[in-house]
């Protein structure tokens, strides 16, 4: 690591550890990966111990809005990864338009998902609603766990929204260039993590037939 | 080694493939969903998943290509994630 620091210096005369900053990248996407599996886990748990009304609930969820979203995430992990290859090759223009069209992917999926909870919630399926609490506990257990885990990825969309803006501002502006891209780097890591976490959260909850 | 492994640039070719690949496996997981499978249809879509994080992980994430010790953290924090989910069941199905 320290080699590799030093031809940094060499190269560009500033103190820079990309590794460094690649490495505590990974160690929080651990911990993502610990919060997410915890509820993986609650989810696994009661799956188990409640497999028909686990069924029965995942029914009333929309498949087509859900593979939509599907198709929709893994595209945007392509613009993002191919907005990385672009600046490694100086092609600022195409970075910027790849990372735009990321950003757009990422507001199309809040928009979906807009439309997924207000469905529901014209039908009277929200977390507490009498409608949802006059429900056999398994559903119950499954709707507060579709609420939660995908409320909580919703929440990393938003939060990857804001993140990729501020780094499009600073690829517009020269501050992440060819050679200097470790931010770009971790956070197209972050918003490939946002994606996995959705691969697993699709079949768990949009597919059960 | 080191810079030669740094300056490991995937060309655009083989991020479009990778992304034709995942979304096969999505269609393919989506249309498995419609038949009925019984019990193994939880397993083969947790298997497709894996297929596809495997994929985004490797190749969009770099981790194929990058220092060791990131894929040496990774498989920590996975066989974590395993024992835990493990230890758990045996609570929940022995108690």
């Amino acid at each position: 690591m320290s080699s590799h620091n030093e031809s940094a210096v060499a190269q560009n005369h500033v103190h820079r550890d990309d590794v460094g900053a690649k490495m505590g990248m990974w160690l929080f996407l651990f911990t993502e990966l610990l919060l997410f599996g915890g509820l993986f886990l609650v989810y696994a748990v009661y799956r188990y111990q409640y497999p028909d009304q686990f069924h029965l609930a995942g029914m009333e969820l929309n498949t087509g809005i859900g593979t939509l979203n599907t198709i929709i995430l893994l595209t945007s992990s392509l613009t993002v990864a191919l907005s990385i290859a672009a600046i490694q090759k100086k092609n600022k223009f195409l970075s910027v338009l790849m990372l735009s069209l990321t950003l757009a992917f990422a507001l199309m999926f809040m928009v979906n998902k807009y439309f997924e909870w207000s469905a529901k919630f014209s039908h009277g399926i929200y977390p507490g609603s009498e409608e949802l609490l006059s429900l056999p506990n398994g559903q119950i257990l499954f709707f507060g766990l579709y609420y939660v885990m995908t409320g909580l990825h919703g929440l990393h969309v938003l939060i990857g929204i804001i993140i990729l803006s501020i780094i499009l501002v600073m690829i517009i502006k020269d501050k992440i260039t060819f050679d200097n891209y470790i931010k770009l780097e971790n956070s197209g890591l972050y918003w490939h993590l946002v994606d996995l976490i959705w691969i697993f959260l699709f079949p768990l909850f949009y597919l059960i037939q | 080694m080191h810079e030669e492994k740094n300056n490991h640039h995937i060309g655009y070719g083989t991020y479009v493939l990778v992304w034709i690949a995942l979304l096969a496996f999505t269609s393919i997981t989506v249309t498995i969903a419609g038949v009925s499978l019984g019990r193994y249809t939880l397993l083969v879509a947790l298997f497709i998943a894996a297929i596809k994080s495997a994929l985004v992980i490797n190749i969009f994430m770099h981790i194929k290509f990058d220092e060791k010790i990131f894929k040496v953290f990774l498989l920590l924090s996975g066989f974590t994630l395993l024992v835990i989910f493990i230890l758990t069941f045996f609570d929940f199905l022995y108690r």
